[in-house]
């Protein structure tokens, strides 16, 4: 019992805690810090495209928290795979004749992903930035959710947007500029 | 102790009558204990004692690789036949622990080589194991009969192909639900065809090919064959091939249970179920649709388990099912069921004891379907004796979890997900205590509890307060300050396990439970708010316990980001990687 009241008045160890940053500058700490602390994507393969900035005044959202709900991988893997072998969606482009179709199976994240559409339509789409899209592209890759609605490929964790991309389209020019700058 | 016999031994202190009862005689009673609390027990009781059970004992099991090391293990006990080892906190399941943290069954190869060559069993758990571990296992050990993987990583199908080739007396291959690179099906080819012991083989969650001739071949030679669970590759047209193979099957995992069959295809497979008269165990039914269900009632009638987590029936389809399983003591589904279906659970399946309820969209935050409070109820109505419950859903009440316990008061696990953190009742928006604080005034024989929903201390000082029996608690999103983990480390005295992420509990709570840790098997403590000088100060204090912080990169340096405490008899891990702090 001693030890602990010794120790909980020596709590003003902030003073001699080693942190980072100058001395005498307060450190914030934060009440529920959990809410700030999940930051990080959800899986291994999307960190790339991942939600590292997430909004720190926000509850976090479900998929953003690594690891919940709690569920194993291999049955997240199998839950992923849907009703037929593969995940196969719809990809059009703008001013392109025909559509094509590819399978959000085989790829294990983002790169992969755009690295595919890059070669598939031989053109450049680029790297995903949080705040501005697909920046510095004539093209911006875009999806049609499960409730119809238009969204920028990236924003989301990677196995979340695998169970709820419907189609894919690649969208150009002065249209996809708009959707990826400060939207 | 159970065994009578002892009861009528000699009391140990009286040494003459202890040198005329012979080692071997008290060795071989002692070989017939199997319950590890009981050998325990017995080699606590004098160093005669010690000495015959350690001796006899011929499988160990070991809850934290690293509370012992090889070398203790081999020394303590000279004869071990079999052993099962778990190596991650549990939390590495859900991606809490980096990659590469540790766990690696290799350093105990090496020594069984020397010290157990006659081994025959080895089970693991979230331990990494390599493709050179396997290949080595494989070579090393000639009467090597049983392998089960559950929740392991780093090896591939590669290494599999090493154990099919050289364990000639192999009778179990059990690759469960791990991180598995998977390569090819080819390693099931490897099997020679001079094999034929095989008895178990589960290979249900690899995802490639597999050469079906050679696992027909392998299925139609080994006639011992009891536990067969393929992957999701086999069709419906192979499986009946197989089950004409086996028909003695006792577990069966099915591959795709959808295709499209001729009326001559679908007799067969029916005739071939209709054969199968010692099923007791189901799974795998990937993809199974109402119009194929029916090929399995008559397999029905002595199921106990079946396992529907990979099938998205609905509600309707499962009553029709559950019709034809009236001996179903366990049952595992997705949530696509809905209430409806666990209501046929409740009308169908009286004898049940353990229901499992997975999310099959648990990311999904559009999704209003899946379970609810009702159908908790409807299967709590139904099912007295239902003691084991996994329960996914999104939307829960005090009221109801209250009636669920009064209905079965003989839970031993309870975890429920609410999948939403910090949720409330949505009846009445109040915190979720109530719902935990009738659980564990109710059941009294509770051991393992996991917790969610919007919850305060209180639900802490109920748990403290009545759950007497309490071994492993689970936390995520709950309590409110130091006090409410204060409480369970005061109040429960057969806590073993507290895995706890994302609550405000520190300094104060870490170093509450100072001199319960050394009787727990371990903490975990992730996004908590513990500080790495709490976590020195705790280490500082009990030298017997090895507090591991893992810091990864450019956070706060003085937070303890998560933090692992667990006793250990082999002092401080030398296998450490450069994330994990040794403080």
């Amino acid at each position: 019992m001693e030890n602990k009241v010794a120790f909980e008045s020596d709590l003003n160890l902030k003073d001699t805690e080693l942190r980072l940053g100058l001395p005498g500058r307060e450190e914030q700490k934060s009440v529920v810090s959990s809410k700030n602390n999940n930051k990080r994507p959800l899986s291994e393969a999307s960190e790339d495209c991942g939600t590292k900035g997430s909004n720190e005044s926000a509850p976090p959202a479900k998929a953003k928290i690594v690891g919940w709900p709690p569920i194993r991988s291999y049955r997240k893997n199998s839950l992923q795979e849907g009703d037929a072998s593969g995940i196969y969606v719809k990809v059009s482009m703008d001013g392109a004749p025909y559509l094509r179709k590819i399978d959000l199976k085989v790829y294990d994240g983002y790169p992969e992903l755009l690295k595919a559409l890059e070669n598939m339509f031989k053109l450049t789409i680029g790297q995903y930035n949080e705040r501005e899209g697909y920046k510095g592209s004539e093209f911006a890759p875009t999806y049609e959710d499960k409730d119809g609605d238009l969204m920028l490929v990236g924003d989301v964790p990677w196995d979340m947007f695998r169970t709820s991309c419907k189609r894919l389209r690649i969208m150009k020019g002065s249209e996809a500029r708009g959707l990826g700058c400060g939207v | 102790m159970e065994c009578k016999r002892k009861k009528e031994w000699p009391e140990s202190n009286d040494s003459n009558r202890a040198t005329t009862f012979p080692d071997e005689v008290l060795e071989r009673v002692l070989s017939l204990l199997k319950s590890h609390k009981d050998r325990s027990s017995v080699s606590l009781v004098c160093k005669d004692w010690y000495n015959a059970e350690r001796w006899s004992r011929s499988h160990v099991f070991i809850g934290n690789c690293y509370s012992v090391s090889p070398e203790i293990l081999t020394r303590r006990f000279p004869n071990i036949r079999s052993v099962t080892l778990k190596g991650k906190p549990r939390f590495s399941d859900f991606n809490l622990v980096p990659p590469n943290w540790g766990a690696d069954i290799h350093s105990w190869l090496m020594v069984f080589e020397k010290k157990y060559p006659l081994l025959q069993e080895l089970r693991l758990k979230r331990m990494t194991v390599t493709d050179e571990s396997l290949e080595f296992l494989s070579l090393s050990f000639p009467n090597f009969k049983a392998l089960s993987l559950l929740s392991c990583d780093g090896f591939s199908t590669d290494g599999l192909a090493a154990i099919a080739t050289n364990c000639k007396n192999l009778t179990e291959l059990d690759i469960q639900e791990n991180g598995i690179e998977d390569r090819s099906g080819n390693w099931l080819s490897c099997f020679p065809e001079s094999f034929t012991s095989l008895e178990v083989l589960n290979f249900a969650n690899l995802q490639s090919d597999v050469n079906f001739d050679a696992l027909e071949r392998l299925v139609s030679r080994c006639k011992s064959f009891k536990t067969l669970k393929v992957n999701k590759s086999i069709t419906l047209e192979q499986l009946q091939r197989l089950l004409v193979h086996a028909p003695q099957l006792v577990e069966l995992g099915t591959g795709t249970f959808s295709e499209e069959l001729t009326a001559q295809q679908y007799s067969e497979l029916e005739t071939a179920f209709n054969n199968c008269k010692n099923i007791h165990t189901l799974s795998g039914l990937w993809e199974a649709t109402a119009q194929f269900l029916p090929v399995l009632y008559p397999a029905c009638t002595n199921l106990t388990f079946l396992n529907l987590s990979y099938s998205t029936l609905d509600g309707d389809d499962l009553a029709k099912l559950l019709v034809h399983c009236p001996n179903l003591r366990r049952l595992w589904v997705l949530d696509t069921v809905e209430d409806k279906g666990l209501e046929a659970v409740g009308s169908y399946c009286p004898l049940l004891e353990e229901l499992r309820v997975f999310p099959a969209d648990p990311f999904d935050e559009g999704i209003v379907h899946g379970v609810t409070e009702a159908g908790f109820i409807a299967v709590s109505s139904g099912c007295p004796r239902l003691h084991y419950v996994l329960y996914f859903c999104r939307q829960m009440t005090n009221a109801a979890v209250a009636t669920v316990v009064q209905n079965c008061p003989d839970f031993t696990h309870f975890r429920l997900c609410i999948m939403n953190p910090h949720q409330p009742d949505y009846q009445t928006d109040e915190p979720m205590d109530e719902a935990f604080g009738a659980v564990v005034k109710t059941c009294t024989k509770l051991q393992r509890l996991a917790v969610s929903g919007l919850l305060t201390d209180l639900t802490f000082e109920y748990t403290g307060k009545y759950a007497k029996n309490l071994e492993t608690l689970s936390v995520a999103f709950a309590g409110s300050s130091d006090w409410g983990m204060q409480c369970v480390l005061e109040g429960c005295p057969k806590l073993r396990k507290l895995e706890i992420r994302d609550s405000p509990f520190g300094n104060a709570a870490l170093l509450s439970g100072l001199e319960k840790y050394e009787s727990m098997r371990s903490l975990w403590m992730s996004d908590c708010n513990v500080t790495m000088n709490g976590a020195r100060y705790l280490a500082k204090e009990m030298p017997r316990l090895n507090v591991e912080v893992i810091k990864e990169e450019g956070i706060d340096n003085s937070k303890a980001d998560k933090v692992y405490v667990y006793r250990s008899v082999a002092g401080p891990r030398r296998d450490a990687p450069p994330f994990v702090l040794t403080l």
